[in-house]
C-alpha cells in the first residue's frame, strides 16, 4: 500500500477514535456493571431503540452462546427497554437522547465503549434483531470459536447478514417476548448475492437478498450492504468505520480468503421483517435519523404490502443448511 | 514384572485442566512429573499445586522457558523424566503427554498393552532419508543448520539467518554414530531405553548438537532412541493431527466418537472447555476396557476435508469467507458443466421452451440486455435469484455461478444471442465448464430478422468472441441456410449426446438473407448465396415449396 494512502487511513482511524471520544460525553450510565467483566469474557455491544419486545429472547440467545457481559446504549427508548436491561445482572446500560445520525448511526458510541471496555476481549457488535450463526454452534459455545480463532491467528470473523421473512404478510408475523424470530419469519434467499471488494478499506461489499430483490429492484445499487464483521478481538486503537461493515486498521477487513480457500465465517440472521417493521418504518421516517435520509425505511413504507416470499424461498433449518448452501464456512475448523 | 507407566506432562496453559489430568493419572496409580512453563505466572502455578496437593505421585520440576521449537522443551523433558525414574523405582515406562491431552482408552488397557509388548519403545521415529514426515517447513536442514533464534519472536531474522547459512553453505556435521530421525513429540519409552538416553556417556555431546537444531522435541528422543532401544514400534500412542499450517487440531465434545474410533491411548489437543470429553474420559468408570490390542482405524477423511475446505474451498462458493481475487486465473470459476446454445435463439426466438425435459433445465437468454429468461419464464430461480437484469448486471459472472451452484438438474443449458452481455459472452468462451454449440454468423441473422429500423441501416452486433477454454462445436450460418432442419437435428443430437427426438419447431424462411448480407458488404455474402442456391435447387428437386418443420 502506498505510504500516502496508508497515512490517510491512519488519519481516518484517528478521526473515528476521536469522534468516539467526543461523543462519549453523550452517554449517561444507567446501570454500570463493567467491574464484573472478567478477563477472557466475550462481550456484546449493541445500540437499541424501542426494542423491548425483542430483548428477552436476544439476551437468552447470546447468553446460551456464552456471552459474558452485555453493554447497551439505549437511544431514547420510550418502551421501558432500558429499565429491563438495567435489571439484568450481566448488562451495563448507558442512555442518550442525542442524535443517532450525528453519532454516525450509533457507531461513535459503540467505538467508545469498545475501546474502553472491549480491549483484549472478543467483542460481538450486533443489533437487537441480529442473531449470530456459526458452524458447530449446536455443540460448541462461542468461546470455542474464539479460542480457535486465537489459535489460528485470526483477529476478526465475518458474517453475512441474512434477511429472514415470513411467508404471509408482515402483520401476521407477530414477535412476542421470548419468541424465536426464526419461528415467525423462517424464510431467506439462498442465492441472490453480489460481492465486490471495496478498494479503500479492503472489505467485501455484499448486496442482495430480499431487500434488493423487492424493495430496491429498480435501483439495486442502493440496496443495503450485507457484509458484516461482528466478532473482533478488540484492541484500543481499532475503530468501526461504517456500521459493522468495515474496520480500521484495514487488515482486519480481510476476513475472506483471496487465494481460493475458505476462511471461517458465519451469518447474522436478520429478523427485521416481522410485524414491528410497519411501526418502525413510520417512526424512522419521521425521525430521519437513518442512513441516506432513511431511504431504506422509505422503501419499506412504500412497499410494505409487497410479499418477500416466493416458492423459491428457503426455509431456515440450521447452520448445517447454511454451510451446505455456502453462505457460512467452517474454514478448516474441524 | 508389573507394568507401571509414569507420565511426564508438559503444561503451559489451562493449568486447571492439566491439574485435573494429573490428578486422574496419579489416582490411577501412575506417577506424574509436571513441567510448567516458566512464563506462567506464579499464582496460577500455585493454584495448580494446590489442586494436586495430597496426591503423593505428582511432582513439579524446575520451570524453564520452554518456547516452541527450542531445546528447553527437551531439557524440561529430560529433567522431568529423570525425576520420575529416580523417585518412582517401580515405574516401568514413561510416556510424554501434554496438559491438553486426554486418555481416550482405559489405563488398564495401556498397562496390558505395554505388558504384551515387553521391551518395546513406542516412539514415532522416521528416518530422515526415507520418510517424508515433515508436512510443512524445514526437514533435513533441521539438523544441518543452526537455529539460535526464536521463530515465534524473530520470524524475519529467523528466515534471513536460514538464508544466510544456505548462501554461505554453512553446514554442521552430525555427531558420529547417530542417524537423524523425526517423529511425533509424544512418545512412550521403557525405563531401560530412557535411562540409557539420559545416562549416555556422550550425552553432553548430543545435547550440544541438538541445542542448535530446529524443533528438537521432534528429533532428540526420536534419534537417540534408535541408538539404545531393543525394539522400536514407530508409532505414537497419542492421536493428534495437524492442519495445513502445522497447528494441532482441537477436539470438542462432538468428537468423542471420533477419538474413540482412532483407537489410540491418548488424544491431543483437547479444547479447554470440552466438558463432555473431560467428564467422559476422566471418569474411571466412563471408559470401558477394550483389551490390550490396539487397532487404529484410519480417520483421515474429516481432516483431509477440513484441509481442502480451508485451502481450496468449494467451487462456486462466494461469500464472506471466500472471494478469490488473486488466483492466477482471469475469472471466477463456475462449479459445474453447462451447455450453451450460442446464436440459435436468433433463428428461433424462445425455442428453449421446447428443450426442457425431466432432468434437463433449459434457460432462455439469461444475459439479454433488457431481460432474464429463466426456464418456464419464472420470475425467480433457485435461491430466489431474480429475473431482474439490473440486479444481474451488478455482477453477471456471480449471477451465473450462483445459478449453477444451486442447480440440481443433471443438465443445464442457456441461450446466448448476438447483442447479449458482452462481458458474459467472453466469460463463457473462457470457461472450461461451458460446452458451446455455436451458430457462427448469428449476428447477421439477428439483424436480418430484426428488419431495418425506420430510415436506419441495420446494425450488426459484434460477433461472438473466440472460444478459448470452453469446449465448442460450431456451425456456420451457410450450413444452416443450406439445410436448416439437418443442422438443427445435428445441434440437438450434439447437445443431448443422443439421437433425441427433435421437437417440432416452425423454421422461418430465410429467403433474401444472402442478398441482405451482400447489401451490408458482409464477407460471408458469397458463401451464403451459394448455400441458398444449393437449398433452392434441392427444394425444387424435392418439389417442396415450403420448408417443412423439423421432426415431421
Amino acid at each position: 500500500m502506498r505510504p500516502l494512502r496508508a497515512y490517510r487511513l491512519r488519519l481516518e482511524r484517528k478521526a473515528r477514535r476521536w469522534r468516539a471520544h467526543a461523543k462519549s460525553f453523550q452517554l449517561a450510565p444507567l446501570a454500570q456493571r463493567t467491574g464484573r467483566i472478567r478477563p477472557g469474557d466475550i462481550l456484546l455491544f449493541a445500540t437499541i431503540r424501542n426494542e423491548a419486545v425483542r430483548l428477552p429472547f436476544f439476551l437468552d440467545y447470546y447468553r446460551r452462546l456464552g456471552v459474558g457481559h452485555f453493554l447497551f446504549v439505549d437511544n431514547d427508548s420510550t418502551d421501558g427497554g432500558a429499565g429491563f436491561l438495567a435489571d439484568q445482572a450481566d448488562c451495563s446500560v448507558w442512555v442518550t437522547g442525542a442524535g443517532y445520525r450525528q453519532a454516525r448511526y450509533g457507531m461513535d458510541w459503540m467505538n467508545h465503549l469498545l475501546g474502553r471496555y472491549g480491549s483484549g476481549h472478543w467483542t460481538l457488535t450486533v443489533d437487537a434483531d441480529e442473531f449470530l450463526v456459526y458452524p458447530h454452534m449446536d455443540s460448541r459455545p462461542l468461546a470455542a470459536l474464539c479460542d480457535w480463532l486465537d489459535a489460528a491467528g485470526l483477529k476478526a470473523y465475518g458474517a453475512l447478514l441474512i434477511d429472514l421473512y415470513p411467508r404471509g404478510p408482515l402483520s401476521g408475523a407477530v414477535l412476542g417476548p421470548r419468541v424465536d424470530p426464526v419461528t415467525v419469519a423462517p424464510y431467506f434467499d439462498a442465492a441472490s448475492y453480489q460481492l465486490r471488494r471495496d478498494a479503500r478499506h479492503g472489505n467485501l461489499w455484499i448486496q442482495g437478498g430480499p431487500r434488493q430483490r423487492v424493495h430496491f429492484a429498480d435501483r439495486p445499487e442502493l440496496a443495503p450492504a450485507l457484509n458484516k464483521i461482528p466478532l473482533v478481538r478488540w484492541r484500543s486503537h481499532y475503530a468501526y468505520v461504517s456500521s459493522t461493515h468495515a474496520l480500521l486498521p484495514r487488515g482486519l477487513n480481510r476476513v475472506y480468503e483471496e487465494w481460493g480457500g475458505e476462511k471461517p465465517c458465519g451469518a447474522l440472521l436478520h429478523a427485521k421483517f416481522v410485524h414491528l417493521l410497519g411501526e418502525k418504518a413510520a417512526e424512522e421516517l419521521r425521525r430521519r435519523q437513518h442512513y441516506a435520509g432513511a431511504r431504506e425505511y422509505a422503501a419499506y413504507a412504500r412497499q410494505m404490502d409487497r410479499p418477500l416470499w416466493t416458492p423459491r424461498s428457503t426455509r431456515y433449518e440450521g447452520w448445517r443448511q447454511l454451510h451446505g448452501l455456502g453462505l457460512i464456512s467452517a474454514g478448516g475448523w474441524l | 514384572m508389573a507394568v507401571t507407566p509414569g507420565f511426564v506432562m508438559l503444561a503451559h496453559e489451562n493449568l486447571d485442566r492439566a491439574a485435573q489430568l494429573a490428578r486422574f493419572l496419579a489416582g490411577q496409580g501412575c506417577p506424574v512429573a509436571v513441567h510448567v512453563d516458566a512464563r506462567v505466572p506464579a499464582d496460577r502455578l500455585a493454584g495448580m499445586r494446590s489442586l494436586c496437593d495430597g496426591r503423593m505421585a505428582v511432582r513439579f520440576t524446575r520451570r524453564l522457558r520452554s518456547e516452541w521449537g527450542s531445546f528447553a522443551i527437551v531439557r524440561a523433558t529430560q529433567e522431568a523424566a529423570g525425576l520420575l525414574l529416580r523417585e518412582f523405582p517401580h515405574v516401568s515406562h514413561v510416556a510424554l503427554i501434554s496438559g491438553a491431552c486426554l486418555p481416550v482408552r482405559a489405563l488398564d488397557d495401556l498397562r496390558g498393552f505395554l505388558a504384551a509388548h515387553p521391551d518395546t519403545d513406542f516412539i514415532e521415529s522416521v528416518d530422515l532419508r526415507i520418510g517424508a514426515w515433515v508436512q510443512d517447513g524445514l526437514s533435513e536442514e533441521r539438523f544441518t543448520l543452526r537455529f539460535p533464534l526464536s521463530w515465534r519472536r524473530h520470524r524475519w531474522l529467523f528466515d534471513r539467518w536460514v538464508e544466510v547459512q544456505r548462501r554461505l553453505g554453512l553446514r554442521r556435521r552430525l555427531p558420529p554414530g547417530i542417524e537423524p530421525h523425526l517423529g511425533s513429540q509424544w512418545w512412550c519409552l521403557t525405563r531401560r531405553t530412557l535411562q540409557a538416553i539420559l545416562e549416555d556417556p556422550r550425552r553432553r555431546e548430543f545435547d550440544r548438537f541438538f541445542r542448535w537444531s530446529w524443533i528438537p522435541d521432534e528429533t532428540y528422543f526420536q534419534t537417540l532412541a534408535r541408538r539404545h532401544a531393543l525394539r522400536i514400534d514407530s508409532r505414537s500412542l497419542t492421536f493428534s493431527r495437524f492442519d495445513h499450517w502445522g497447528r494441532p487440531h482441537l477436539f470438542y465434545d462432538d468428537h468423542a466418537e471420533l477419538l474413540v474410533q482412532t483407537d489410540h491411548f491418548f488424544a491431543r489437543k483437547i479444547w479447554r472447555g470440552a466438558e463432555g470429553l473431560y467428564a467422559r474420559f476422566l471418569d474411571p468408570a466412563g471408559v470401558a476396557p477394550r483389551g490390550t490390542r490396539l487397532e487404529p482405524r484410519p480417520v483421515e477423511r474429516p481432516f483431509a476435508e477440513a484441509r481442502q475446505l480451508r485451502c481450496e474451498g468449494r467451487p462456486g462458493v462466494l461469500g464472506m469467507g471466500r472471494f478469490p481475487c488473486r488466483w492466477h486465473s482471469p475469472q471466477q470459476a463456475t462449479p459445474r458443466p453447462y451447455l450453451v446454445f450460442d446464436g440459435f435463439d436468433a433463428l428461433l426466438p424462445g425455442w428453449h421452451r421446447a428443450l426442457g425435459a425431466p432432468g434437463r433445465v433449459s434457460h432462455g437468454r439469461l444475459f439479454a440486455p433488457d431481460r432474464v429468461e429463466f426456464a418456464d419464464g419464472a420470475p425467480v430461480w433457485t435461491g430466489n435469484l431474480p429475473a431482474n437484469p439490473r440486479i444481474r448486471d451488478r455482477a453477471p459472472d456471480q449471477f451465473l455461478i450462483a445459478l449453477l451452484r444451486h442447480e440440481d438438474a443433471a443438465q443445464v443449458s442457456l441461450q446466448l444471442c448476438p447483442g447479449d452481455h458482452p462481458q458474459m459472452m467472453a466469460f463463457i468462451a473462457r470457461d472450461p465448464n461451458a460446452r458451446i454449440l455455436r451458430l457462427e454468423g448469428a449476428e447477421l441473422l439477428a439483424a436480418f430478422r430484426a428488419g431495418p429500423g425506420p430510415g436506419h441501416a441495420p446494425r450488426l452486433a459484434p460477433p461472438s468472441p473466440p472460444v478459448t477454454a470452453a469446449a465448442a462445436r460450431i456451425w456456420h450460418l451457410a450450413d444452416l441456410l443450406a439445410d436448416p432442419a439437418g443442422v438443427l437435428g445435428a445441434v440437438l443430437a450434439e447437445a443431448w449426446g443422443e439421437a433425441a427426438p427433435v421437437p417440432a419447431l416452425p423454421l422461418p424462411r430465410l429467403d433474401g438473407l444472402a442478398d441482405f448480407a451482400a447489401r451490408l458488404g458482409h464477407a460471408d455474402a458469397p458463401r451464403l448465396r451459394a448455400a441458398e442456391r444449393a437449398r433452392l435447387g434441392r427444394e425444387a428437386r424435392d418439389g417442396a415449396a415450403t420448408l417443412r418443420a423439423v421432426g415431421e
